[in-house]
């Protein structure tokens, strides 16, 4: 028993990232290291407008004061910003009027992704913005949303055709000054996805971007802007890669979400950056803040994540709840293997009356790893009848890892109703007795116990991400239980 | 805080001399240690992690004196003051404003080898016993007021428990602040307690004077193997007491240790519990029960260590909230690599009557053993209306339905304390301060409240 189990841990351990190639194309990068030329530089290469070159100057001068945060349960060697280079992009046409356009490397990266950049298949019904190293490549369907006056571009091309929006949006839920990382990603983002769903409008389809780090010592820096307009609905997917690369690798990303009167945002991730070998060597520092405001009344908003990747992940998809009535759901799987950190929650903060939120966080930890999930639910004094449930369990495969649970509850009202329970445990020998004895191998019964587990969070994905997402855990984790 | 914190170096200057002529030379030594400490740590305010909802700034609003040598009393204390619990006889041993009382009546027929005394007293007459054990557990935490602590207490109880020894009755220690003036009080105990033996004890805390008080305790207790320690704490102080109150356990094999902390009345109360189980087959059972009005804040912060496999721990924390008040508990627990079987259950229940009342809880689960058990849970909500419903549709009024199921709620805490007489009398004093009948100075026979 003991040997099968050592034989297909090591088997498990030693499977390869499959998404880490490197694609061989001309980048133009600016030079490497971050001064405020740095940020001129990026702004003029994008042709920005002053007010937003403004923001990226004030948002590097609050960063220069700010230190980074060192509360989270992570060990994160120190990292030199000065060696990093800060905008990196596939050199190509200026613009891009049909696929044929596109530098057929990159269409030979994102086909190896699987990632449906071709307007041919029509079937997926997927429309796609793929960013590669700091540049959105494409954005597919784009006519066919516009008959619906659904905006879906690349931040840069936002900024350019819908400023308007832009400028009142940006920046409103994640302020620069928010944290250290969000002022870093402020100063210096290069592009990113930009989603307007207008007023009474349900988006046709899911809407979906694709991240790619290609370039060596690049950081990715990314900003999202999903806004919904009364009485909308849209539902968007995210998903990375990146090549595997003995050096670590940056990525600080910005999502906000704004959901108004009756509007309803699904937002999904399956995040797989490279991990790192199994020594640890390697890897993507993953620095997101992502938040969503449910502005107006009714609204709704819901966090799906599946987090494979990343050497260490610093997360906290977040809802502030204003709206009287409204809704937020926050559902994630994250795996940590060999040497992985992730320190990973939601914070849902109710302000409006009536509000509720639901949160389920399974962790799994395997190999060295350690795993920490990290929540805030706050109750504000006028958030009346709010109610929260949240669950956060933890599965630890092997005695190596660690697992850890942070939730923090501050209520202050008396109208409300908030519970809390988490578990941790490891996939008992009863359970794997069951398998066996049924004619179900060690390797295949984990595998079935870990997505059983894991369950609950997979079914809330799009159909395309949830295979994804199966195939990633049983990648990611079969066989590995002590 | 800078001020209050060179406030008390000072103090700790102008006292080391006398430190160093008198007394235990081991003591003063840690003393220097923690004055190291505490000028590097500083005192913790609503920035340190551990002390973000406590209030700490608002203790120090206030100036306290520190009184080095406070023994003098020109009165017998046993005249107006009593504590007694009924139908339950104890050997009741008095702290005065943090020093052992010298007018304590004897304690007779104690088993053979058993010794409970001053902790000065003890410093100096059994150095071989003390010095084992004394700042052992304590200095590896890292918190400026157990520092401060350690660098300026000089005297609280000692009691040392023989091998296979039990004894006859319960000890019951009174903490006694009295007298003028806003005092700062740091009192010390250490608890001995050998294999295969037993102790109960019950603390009273108690305040007779009108002035604000400002008290850091350090508790240090050792069990040895085999042995059971039971710790019964209430607190029934007046609004304008400060408490911080750190109970540090060493739990050897086999050992079991309970510890119960009632919370009825204080300005601010913080209790610190570091158990540590550091024995196989150990057992720690931790509870609290706080009913918390006007602008009461009360703060309890369990950390458990399990350090070696096939420990179990148990937690249950429950709070009544009314008024404006503020209730937190924050629950470590770390299960250390190799720690397997490990059972650890967390549970904080909080009742909050009205919309002005401030909950916050943080459970904290840090596991590097897989083959654990491991489970926390927190809820905040009101009284059940079906409940409430049931009640008065059989005729029982709005106000007697919701004294019942508060006390029900509080009832499950009463039901681990498994001395009879104890129970009755902590289950009147709850029902007594659920009706809003029992001021923080009940227990002062001048009966200035009535």
């Amino acid at each position: 028993m003991e040997k099968e189990q050592d034989k297909v841990l090591r088997e498990v351990t030693q499977s390869e990232y499959k998404y880490g190639f490197v694609t061989d194309i001309d980048t133009d990068e600016i030079p490497i290291g971050l001064t405020e030329e740095t940020v001129r530089s990026i702004s003029g290469k994008k042709n920005e407008p002053d007010w937003l070159l403004e923001f990226r100057l004030k948002a590097f001068e609050k960063w220069k004061t700010m230190k980074m945060p060192d509360w989270a349960h992570l060990n994160i060697p120190e990292i030199n910003y000065q060696d990093i280079i800060y905008y990196s992009a596939p050199k190509q046409k200026p613009s891009l009027k049909s696929i044929d356009d596109i530098d057929p490397e990159i269409k030979n990266t994102f086909d190896k992704l699987g990632i449906p950049l071709d307007e041919q298949k029509r079937l997926s019904g997927v429309a796609v913005d793929a960013v590669m190293d700091s540049i959105s490549v494409k954005t597919t369907f784009q006519e066919a949303l516009a008959e619906k006056g659904i905006i879906f571009c690349s931040f840069s091309e936002a900024v350019q055709e819908h400023p308007d929006l832009v400028k009142k949006y940006m920046g409103s839920i994640v302020p620069y000054s928010d944290n250290y990382f969000a002022a870093l990603n402020s100063a210096v983002f290069s592009d990113g996805s930009f989603c307007y769903i207008p007023k009474g409008v349900r988006s046709p389809m899911e809407l979906s971007t694709y991240f790619r780090i290609n370039a060596g010592n690049t950081g990715q820096f990314e900003r999202t802007l999903i806004i919904a307009d009364e009485d909308s609905f849209v539902s968007y997917m995210e998903g990375c890669t990146a090549p595997m690369r003995d050096e670590n690798q940056l990525h600080a990303a910005i999502v906000e979400i704004i959901a108004h009167k009756n509007a309803e945002v699904k937002y999904a991730t399956v995040q797989n950056w490279y991990p790192g070998n199994k020594e640890g060597k390697g890897g993507i520092y993953n620095f997101v803040t992502k938040r969503g405001l449910c502005k107006g009344n009714n609204s709704k908003i819901s966090w799906v994540q599946v987090e494979t990747g990343s050497a260490i992940t610093w997360k906290y998809p977040s809802t502030i709840l204003k709206g009287d009535n409204s809704v937020s759901e926050f559902y994630s799987v994250a795996v940590t293997n060999n040497f992985q950190q992730a320190d990973t929650g939601t914070k849902m903060i109710h302000l409006g009356k009536n509000t509720s939120s639901t949160i389920i966080s399974k962790g799994i930890s395997a190999g060295k790893s350690s795993n920490s999930y990290r929540g805030l639910v706050k109750v504000a004094e006028k958030a009346e009848n709010s109610r929260n449930f949240s669950q956060c369990d933890s599965l630890l495969l092997g005695d190596k890892c660690g697992a850890h649970t942070f939730p923090y509850i501050e209520v202050d009202n008396d109208s409300s109703i908030v519970e809390h329970e988490a578990t941790t445990s490891k996939i008992s020998e009863e359970q794997i007795f069951y398998c066996n004895q049924r004619g179900i191998s060690t390797e295949d019964a984990i595998g079935l116990i870990v997505n059983g587990y894991a369950k609950e969070v997979i079914n809330r994905l799009p159909m395309e991400f949830a295979v994804e997402a199966q195939k990633l855990l049983q990648i990611s984790l079969e066989g590995s239980v002590g | 805080m800078k001020k209050v914190l060179k406030k008390y170096i000072n103090i700790y200057q102008d006292l080391s001399d006398d430190f160093a002529k008198n007394g235990n030379q081991k003591v003063f030594e840690y003393r220097n240690e923690a004055l190291k400490k505490f000028k590097q740590n500083g005192i913790p305010d609503k920035n340190d992690e551990n002390y973000k909802y406590t209030g700490i700034e608002k203790i120090f609003e206030n100036d306290y004196e520190y009184f080095p040598d406070a023994k003098q009393s020109f009165v017998d204390i046993n005249e107006y003051f009593k504590c007694e619990i009924g139908d339950m006889d104890t050997h009741v041993v008095l702290l005065s404003n943090g020093s052992y009382y010298e007018k304590n009546k004897p304690i007779e027929d104690l088993p053979e080898g058993v010794i409970i005394c001053g902790l000065n007293e003890a410093m100096n007459k059994y150095p071989e016993i003390f010095d084992k054990y004394y700042n052992q557990h304590a200095s590896e935490i890292n918190d400026g007021f157990v520092s401060l602590n350690t660098m300026l207490a000089n005297d609280g109880l000692f009691i040392f428990i023989p091998e296979n020894t039990k004894l006859n009755k319960t000890i019951q220690l009174i903490n006694l602040t009295h007298g003028f003036g806003n005092k700062s009080l740091f009192k010390r105990n250490l608890f001995i307690i050998e294999e295969n033996s037993e102790l109960s004890l019950i603390v009273c805390d108690h305040t007779l004077n009108n002035s604000n008080n400002f008290v850091v305790d350090v508790t240090e207790s050792h069990i040895g193997k085999k042995s059971v320690f039971k710790y019964y704490a209430l607190q029934n102080e007046p609004k304008k007491s400060s408490v911080i109150n750190n109970h540090f356990i060493t739990l050897e094999e086999y050992s079991k240790v309970n510890s119960l902390i009632l919370s009825l009345h204080g300005g601010i109360i913080r209790n610190n519990i570091y158990a540590k189980l550091s024995g196989e087959y150990s057992h720690v059972k931790l509870y609290g029960l706080g009913l918390a009005d006007n602008n009461q804040i009360f703060d309890n912060y369990t950390f458990i260590d399990h350090k070696v496999p096939n420990c179990k721990s148990n937690e249950l924390y429950k709070n009544i909230l009314d008024d404006s008040a503020l209730t937190a508990f924050a629950g470590r627990i770390i299960v250390r690599p190799d720690a397997q079987k490990t059972e650890a259950f967390q549970t904080n229940n909080n009742i909050s009557l009205t919309s002005g009342a401030k909950v916050r809880t943080k459970p904290q689960l840090e596991i590097y053993a897989d083959d654990v058990k491991c489970s926390h849970g927190a809820t905040i909500g009101q009284l059940d209306k079906d409940a409430l419903f049931y009640l008065r549709s059989r005729g029982i009024n709005a106000k007697e339905a919701r004294l019942m199921l508060m006390f029900a709620f509080a009832n499950d805490i009463l039901l681990e304390i498994d001395v009879e007489p104890l129970r009755n009398r902590m289950s009147d004093l709850i029902n007594s301060r659920l009706r809003g009948e029992l001021p923080g100075c009940s227990h002062c026979l001048q009966g200035c409240h009535k």
